[in-house]
């Protein structure tokens, strides 16, 4: 076994070192956070976040080292059985989960818990790159498409069943993959302008305006153009589609949806709705980070997450230390680390010689880069609260070891990717 | 087919994280807003408030101090819902009244939910130990101690002034900026005079506080902390024992008292009567009590010592012979007679001199006096004679401190008037008017006036023989301090100091043997005085006049006593006076009698 005892040089150091930089990150903010000048407090402290952040971390290293240890077959092999066990313990969950924070997700072992939904992202990425990498896959083919939606939906709607709706919407980043592997842009275009055009609707109060606005654009294309009436046709049927779509949006929003979501959604694109009331985490997170300036206020010298102004400030709200203690700059230097982080990946998903392997590189990239956008975007108020972790930074075992499993399998299988056969 | 679609997935991951940097630039560096907010949030700013100075007598007798007392802050975003119920129990205050602070102070212009804002002020330190048990019930309300002004005795209210909480127009007219609304300052007497020495300097500490207002420590190690400055003590001149002796001789009475010491100006007592107790405007019952006696018919607040404009009577002879003396138109020993036809007079002299006349208070002598001081003959018209004779009349009584305000370390304080030429022109809208429309002059009558101080200034000069100082309440700033500079210079009269031996020799020959020897006369010192009665429109009694100091030789104490509707200056005043004199002297008064008289009210 030659290529076994020489691991260590294939595996990419580049990825391994901005790892092992964005968790030593994490776990010095992760201190600055539960740091009390008033408090004899020893960093390796248990009972500290700290303390069982660095145990969390150091229970990683041995699963990386599990990870490298295992055959490279493993993964493609038993792709269906990892997810078959997943969603097993998703619907234990409900079971015998304990409910922590009004989701119950949680399964307690001893004094430990861990959250399934976390593994159900590597399991869900193994599946969907095993199914996209088989013989014959065609991403056109509606069949398969419809395989593949059902492989994120199942997940997605245990979860849900949990009441944790953040997790839940991890899983719709796979459409990345999906585009990348030959799916229809269509799709992701739909949903970005129907999502558009539901920002809109909540921002422009009175509808008319916007059917107004609507049928000017008809009327302007219209006119610059050819006047035939094959070409007339198909867009006042469009624009008449747009029309009722925010009808009906509007109806949702009026009449369907619960009203704290209703609140949550206005107070996205209106920052100033609420600021005391439903926007209350928003608020105070931007005072954190707004507050930081270009340097910072210093490591250990942030006022407003250390006397716990803004909420769950070691888990989703983690980026408020960064950008009060560190300022812009900081910011700066974490959102560079991500960028590189994801360009690496991407890297090394195009450089694999089978599709699995590429696919499976690309869930790894896609995930990444949902946590990152939404969380962050959460915190400075580009995106609504969704509860989800910012990878690394955020307290918590179980997210940490699921970003690590996602990111080192895909190291391992890079390390052998000269052994597959080209199946792309 | 999938050509570019690696690229377009870069490009959208890179996009979302340069506009995550636009963003974040705007907020962290180009926003201000969030800093402050910050602050807001965690910086708790905590003003502490100095002591106020405090207020001795001549003897290190304590006559102001502070008493502690509490005021409610509130800050409204930390406000959570509370029972109201039980807040208006605790507070013991009316569901309509909190909701009507709540309403004023969410009205005020720097109102903001961010900052510590007066709720309730003063709650007694009895009320304060209740609200203690309940304050952690009611998060966002906060107690800030300070201190109010109690004065140890229920006396000087006049003097001493009090110290309210600031007006709208006084903050907006404040240009120092020290004051902020609801911020106490004195408002009348030493306490407004001397507040820039009284007031100290407010000192500021920013705490850490987290989310639910519990400290967190100073901020940045107290860099930005100030200290508080406690006020100066204030040294009176004042004796306190005096001062009470004369309010309560006062009792019934409408006057002043003003007792001076003569070699310093130090006033001894100022008696305004009617008075007040000064601890009825301090603490929570300040207004209701505030408007009870300013709308009170005798007007206690009236400060009459400083602010009673009367006409002298005949004390002011002693201030015509001397001017007559320094102008040479008369000597010590020019004889007039008493001639009744020109201007009536009291007692059987017929022809003394300027001893006996002062000492008989002659009212022909002093009209004749007069008459050769302001008709020299320098002009020969008798109207420009007169006009230049006016002119240095009023030249030499105005060096005697009248018709002009004396500079007392109190606010409000009158001229008084000493007529000049031009005071008559308008008077008589031309210059056709001459000694004998303005006769009146001589006897202190006419449109003399002169203001209770002045008077006791005037004995002061007398004792003196010829100069004062500026009187004043306060003897030292700071516990071996000296007065304010204006209060150490002394002043000299037009008058040559040799001259003033007559009016020492008249004035005590006036308590020996002339109009005032039956009261105003001491067994063991020699007492120097002058009477005076001024009229008054019957039915009402005349005023009740005399000005005093004593000893003769060496004199320790100058004193003035106006009683209005009293009669002759002979009776309550003279009575009064020495009293004053006896109780400064001795301690102690061993005249029932004559106190018993005063006490009475009956005159006639």
């Amino acid at each position: 076994m030659r290529n076994e005892a020489d691991i260590s040089g294939k595996l990419d150091w580049v990825t391994v070192m901005l790892y092992i930089l964005l968790v030593s990150l994490g776990w010095i903010n992760i201190y600055a956070v539960v740091y009390d000048a008033n408090a004899v407090q020893n960093i390796w402290d248990l009972s500290l976040n700290s303390g069982r952040q660095l145990l969390f971390i150091a229970a990683s290293f041995i699963i990386i080292l599990a990870i490298i240890i295992v055959d490279m077959r493993f993964y493609e092999t038993f792709a269906y059985l990892i997810y078959g066990v997943v969603l097993f313990m998703l619907l234990l969950v409900p079971v015998i989960g304990k409910e922590v924070g009004g989701n119950k997700s949680w399964i307690g072992f001893g004094a430990f818990s861990l959250q399934p939904s976390e593994f159900a992202k590597f399991a869900t990425a193994l599946v969907v790159a095993k199914i996209i990498g088989s013989v014959g896959f065609k991403m056109d083919n509606l069949r398969s498409q419809a395989i593949l939606l059902a492989m994120i939906v199942v997940p997605m709607a245990l979860i849900l069943l949990q009441k944790d709706f953040g997790t839940a919407i991890v899983f719709t980043s796979f459409l990345l993959v999906f585009y990348r592997e030959g799916m229809s842009p269509f799709l992701l275009i739909v949903g970005v302008s129907m999502a558009f055009i539901a920002i809109l609707t909540l921002i422009v109060e009175n509808q008319w305006y916007l059917y107004g606005a609507i049928v000017l654009v008809l009327a302007i294309v219209v006119f610059f153009g050819k006047r035939t009436v094959k070409r007339i046709l198909p867009l006042s049927v469009g624009a008449l589609i747009i029309i009722l779509t925010i009808q009906s949006f509007d109806y949702v929003i009026n009449n369907v949806l619960p009203v704290r979501h209703k609140k949550r959604l206005e107070a996205l694109v209106n920052p100033n709705f609420d600021p005391m009331g439903i926007n209350w985490n928003v608020t105070q997170s931007k005072i954190a980070i707004g507050s930081g300036g270009f340097m910072g206020k210093g490591f250990l010298k942030g006022t407003q997450t250390k006397f716990d102004f803004v909420p769950e400030q070691s888990t989703d709200f983690i980026f408020c230390t960064i950008g009060e203690e560190h300022g812009w700059f900081g910011s700066l230097t974490v959102i560079t680390l991500f960028m590189t982080l994801l360009m690496r990946v991407i890297f090394i998903a195009e450089r694999q010689k089978n599709r699995f392997a590429r696919a499976y590189g690309y869930s790894v990239a896609s995930i990444f880069f949902f946590h990152f956008a939404v969380n962050i975007g959460m915190t400075i108020g580009l995106f609504p609260v969704i509860g989800i972790p910012l990878p690394f930074f955020s307290y918590g075992g179980s997210s940490l070891w699921s970003f690590t499993i996602l990111l080192f399998i895909l190291l391992k299988l890079d390390a052998h990717r000269s052994q597959v056969l080209q199946r792309i | 087919m999938n050509q570019g679609r690696k690229e377009i997935l870069q490009f959208v991951f890179i996009l979302v994280g340069v506009i995550f940097l636009i963003k974040l630039f705007f907020i962290q560096v180009l926003d201000n807003r969030y800093a402050e907010l910050a602050d807001g949030n965690a910086i708790l700013r905590q003003v502490e408030y100095p002591s106020r100075g405090l207020i001795y007598d001549r003897n290190k007798k304590l006559i102001a101090f502070n008493s502690p007392e509490y005021d409610l802050e509130v800050i409204i975003k930390d406000v959570k819902k509370f029972d109201s119920a039980k807040f208006c129990a605790v507070f013991e205050i009316s569901q309509e009244e909190l909701r009507k602070r709540f309403k004023e102070m969410k009205a005020r212009k720097e109102y903001s939910p961010y900052k510590p804002t007066l709720f309730m002020n003063q709650l007694s330190s009895i009320d304060f130990a209740k609200v203690q048990d309940h304050l952690d019930e009611f998060p966002g309300f906060y107690v800030q101690a300070r201190t109010t002004r109690s004065y140890g005795a229920p006396s000087l209210a006049n003097a001493l002034g009090y110290v309210s909480e600031i007006s709208k127009d006084n903050l907006a007219r404040d240009e120092s900026k020290i004051y902020k609304q609801g911020d106490y300052v004195g408002q009348s007497g030493i306490e407004a005079f001397y507040e820039e020495q009284l007031r100290g300097k407010r000192g500021v500490r920013f705490k850490l506080r987290n989310v639910k207002g519990i400290e967190k420590g100073s901020f940045k190690g107290g860099e930005y902390d100030t200290l508080s400055v406690p006020g100066q003590n204030l040294i009176t001149g004042i004796d306190i024992d005096l001062q009470q002796y004369g309010e309560f001789l006062m009792e019934g009475k409408a006057g002043s008292i003003v007792a001076i010491e003569p070699a310093s100006g130090e006033i001894l007592s100022l008696v305004s009567g009617p008075s007040y107790d000064p601890n009825l405007l301090t603490g929570r019952n300040y207004s209701s009590n505030f408007k009870l006696i300013s709308n009170d018919t005798l007007k206690p607040l009236f400060n009459r010592p400083l602010m009673a404009q009367y006409r002298p009577g005949s004390i002011f002879k002693i201030a015509q012979a001397m001017t007559a003396l320094q102008e040479k138109v008369i000597t010590p020993d020019t004889r007039i007679r008493c001639d009744r036809s020109i201007i009536n007079c009291h007692g059987a002299h017929t022809n003394e001199d300027l001893r006996g006349a002062i000492a008989n208070s002659c009212n022909p002598y002093f009209h004749n006096v007069l008459r050769r001081m302001l008709n020299q003959g320098v002009v020969d018209d008798p109207f420009g004679d007169t006009r230049v004779g006016l002119a240095e009349w009023n030249k030499h009584i105005m060096s005697f401190g009248f018709g002009k305000k004396l500079g007392i370390d109190l606010p409000n304080e009158k001229e008084g008037l000493v007529p000049t030429p031009e005071y008559y022109d308008r008077a008589y809208r031309s210059q056709a008017w001459k000694f004998s429309n303005i006769y009146s002059l001589a006897i202190g009558e006419g449109e003399n006036l002169v203001v209770p101080i002045q008077m006791a200034n005037f004995a002061a000069i007398i004792a003196n023989r010829g100069h004062y100082y500026t009187p004043h309440l306060v003897k030292a700033i700071g516990e071996n301090g000296k007065p304010l500079p204006q209060y150490q210079e002394r002043h000299y009269t037009t008058i040559d100091s040799s001259y003033f031996i007559v009016a020492v020799d008249a004035m005590q020959k006036v308590v020996e043997e002339g109009t005032g020897q039956y009261r105003a006369k001491l067994a063991d010192v020699i007492v120097c005085g002058k009477t005076g009665t001024v009229q008054n429109a019957p039915p009402l009694f005349d005023h009740s006049v005399f000005i005093a100091f004593a000893p003769r030789d060496n004199p320790k104490i100058a004193i003035s006593v106006y009683v209005e509707d009293a009669g002759q200056g002979a009776r309550a005043a003279a009575s009064i006076a020495s009293l004053m004199i006896e109780k400064y002297l001795f301690g102690q008064t061993k005249r029932p009698h004559i106190e018993q008289y005063v006490l009475n009210n009956k005159f006639e």
